[in-house]
């Protein structure tokens, strides 16, 4: 075990708040016409933040999909580049994610895993201590690339943890439809490498159940699966209506007590934090999301052109030919 | 992508070898993996076994199990590694058994290796160089024996390339390598084992597409397995006073245009050979793109001989489906004897 101090469990209780409350906001910003379309990761803060603060950012290396929004925020990604994915600024997400350690987000789910793969036999073959963390759903976790990427990890023992959020809903699928067996942590076995299942509501629990994890891996040990158990409290995505698939009576019911309101209370009551302090995060969160939201409305157009950047190292012939007539259709 | 320079028989130099495609690509894979540390080699059965064609043949033994290694059974897995990898700072080239195993690897290449840089806004990068054994000719097993040029040569990002002698494989190997961008490095199965020489001191140039026979009365534009034939078919023709140019195209993607284009501006006739089917193959592309450069002066239809819209047929029935000399010959005649109507 290793306890947490009390600023790093006060950090834990901030980054929960903070991504909780801008969750919120991009809900709303999303109603109000500024951004296009959100994944809320309301319920999922504690599963987040919990395994982001396990992540070295100076060593390991995080692969996310599309709803670690909390994660990102942990790990002090830039959230106006990392937004810029569900702005429609750049598909990904334009941070920077060598700086953040931190890939571009996935739309494909389970895609990402092999990669988390391919890094942290990088690493081994580089003889640097790094881990990777491939960050996979319930829903991903039926995909074939996440089972090729476990089996590869599993027979090179690599330094890879699989961080299985199970939400216990992959859109409108339930879990009952979706894992096969019941238990993802279960399919470890399978891979001769530990399955570890933990509640997802409970922040410090993840965040131990992450540290022993990343700390096998870094010991050479091999990888791990936590299947973090958790509720998508909220729809898929904005554009989402849970009431064709789940009633209020089922979601209050199943999504438990609220992962912040817990650890609030637990905080409060072992005397980690007080009242000064949770006004002082409230205070800290209403500009904080107003610099977000006015940045965000603010942001410069790409230009058009920047459409042909990046494809290639260089513009190949072709390309530099379909800019010009870009060029000439975009003056008409 | 521009280089038109015609090959002239080879005059003695000490730096040319009499190689098979199989060997040039070892070799080219062996000085890869020497030059630069960062290459790494690895897929099913290239390591122990050396591949099932014997390409990656004593590489293993030569630069070690970290080097060039087996996986496990699975591409997409294969190719996911590749793009961690890639992250990671490596020269990865992995390589698919054959052709039609690249179909379950599909996301892996299309959504993540082709795109990752512009995803990333340049800031991830995938120097990846995927080796497929390709097209039939040797009597597979189904799946084995399959034209994939046109997935890759539409998809943003990829490069594709495929050499139709010793030479070219081994030079445009150690091209794609090197290129910084993903590379599908389409290797002609069926030629493995022809021997020709390899000049491995001078490439001759390693980008864009190769006359590789002279002529004035109508061009040809081939690749990979099919460029052999149309070869046979411009000589066939020769022996009747019709002096055929053939283009090996070499770079599926992207296309060099000026080549092609200055050719058939020369000749004013075009066939294109490919054994992929006909319909969205890259015979269409070749076409349009001399359709839209050469009107004024094509004296015929671009015409295409290539597979039919079937898929891969077993065994002796792949004989229907590729292109033959005689049908290539027969496309050559229907253009010359085109008139207006």
């Amino acid at each position: 075990m290793s306890e947490p101090t009390r600023d790093q469990e006060r950090d834990l209780y901030r980054k929960m708040a903070k991504a909780r409350a801008l969750d919120i906001e991009l809900v709303r910003w999303q109603r109000q016409g500024i951004i296009p379309a959100f994944p809320p990761s309301l319920g999922q803060e504690a599963a987040q933040v919990g395994m982001a603060a396990a992540i070295d950012q100076t060593r390991d290396f995080a692969f996310p999909m599309y709803r670690e929004m909390g994660v990102a925020l942990a790990l002090d990604v830039d959230m106006l580049g990392y937004l810029g994915n569900h702005n429609g600024n750049w598909n990904g997400g334009s941070h920077d994610p060598m700086r953040h350690r931190f890939t571009p987000i996935q739309s494909v789910v389970g895609s990402n895993s092999p990669h988390a793969v391919g890094w942290a036999l990088g690493q081994k073959l580089d003889g640097l201590d790094g881990v990777a963390v491939a960050f996979v759903g319930d829903g991903g976790s039926s995909q074939g690339d996440t089972h090729e990427a476990m089996n590869f990890a599993g027979v090179w023992n690599l330094p890879v943890v699989f961080f299985v959020t199970n939400n216990q809903w992959a859109i409108s699928v339930p879990l009952s439809e979706q894992v096969a067996g019941g238990s993802i942590a279960a399919r470890a076995a399978g891979y001769g490498f530990p399955g570890v299942e933990v509640d997802g509501n409970d922040v410090l629990a993840v965040r131990q159940a992450g540290l022993d994890a990343m700390a096998r891996a870094r010991r050479g040990e091999g990888p791990t699966l936590i299947e973090a158990k958790t509720y998508r409290r909220g729809p898929h995505a904005t554009s989402d209506d849970p009431g064709r698939y789940r009633t209020l009576e089922e979601e209050r019911r199943d999504g438990g007590e609220d992962p912040i309101t817990r650890y609030r209370s637990s905080a409060l009551e072992r005397g980690v934090i007080d009242e000064a302090f949770l006004a002082e995060v409230d205070a800290e969160i209403v500009p904080w999301l107003e610099d977000i939201r006015t940045h965000l409305i603010n942001l410069p157009p790409r230009d058009g052109s920047e459409i042909f950047e990046n494809v290639y190292a260089e513009l190949t012939s072709d390309l530099v030919e379909q800019r010009a007539a870009w060029s000439e259709g975009a003056q008409a | 992508m521009t280089d038109t320079q015609v090959i002239q028989p080879s005059t003695a130099e000490t730096s040319i070898e009499l190689l098979s495609v199989q060997q040039a690509l070892n070799r080219a894979l062996a000085d890869e993996l020497a030059a630069d540390p960062r290459v790494l080699i690895f897929g099913e059965d290239v390591g122990t076994l050396g591949g099932v064609f014997r390409v990656t043949d004593g590489l293993q033994a030569r630069f070690g199990k970290e080097r060039v290694f087996d996986t496990p059974l699975a591409e997409a897995g294969i190719l996911g590694t590749a793009v961690g990898l890639a992250i990671a700072g490596f020269k990865p080239v992995p390589e698919v058994q054959f052709d039609g195993f690249s179909y379950p690897a599909f996301d892996q290449i299309v959504s993540q290796v082709a795109r990752y840089r512009y995803r990333s806004r340049g800031r991830m990068t995938m120097p990846i160089t995927l080796r497929v054994p390709s097209y039939g000719g040797i009597r597979a097993p189904e799946l084995h024996g399959e034209s994939t040029e046109t997935f890759w040569a539409h998809v943003a990002g990829l490069k594709v390339v495929s050499p139709s002698n010793a030479h070219d494989a081994y030079h445009l190997l150690r091209a794609a390598i090197q290129d910084p961008d993903p590379v599908i490095f389409m290797e002609p199965k069926s030629r493995y084992w022809q021997k020709s020489e390899v000049d491995v001191a001078n490439s001759g140039g390693t980008s864009g597409a190769k006359i590789v026979r002279p002529g004035k009365h109508l061009t040809i534009i081939s690749w990979g397995a099919m460029l052999g034939r149309a070869v046979q078919a411009a000589e066939a023709a020769a022996e009747d006073g019709v002096e055929i140019e053939v283009v090996d195209l070499r770079w599926l993607s992207p296309i060099d245009t000026q080549t092609i284009v200055e050719s058939v501006g020369r000749t004013r006739r075009a066939v294109v050979v490919h054994e992929a089917a006909r319909t969205a193959g890259l015979g269409a592309e070749v076409s349009a793109r001399i359709t839209e450069h050469c009107f004024d002066t094509l004296r015929a239809p671009v015409e295409r001989v290539t597979g039919y819209d079937v898929p891969t047929p077993s065994g002796p029935l792949e004989d229907e489906q590729i292109p033959s000399v005689h049908r290539i010959l027969l496309g050559v005649q229907k253009v010359l004897e085109y008139r207006r109507g």
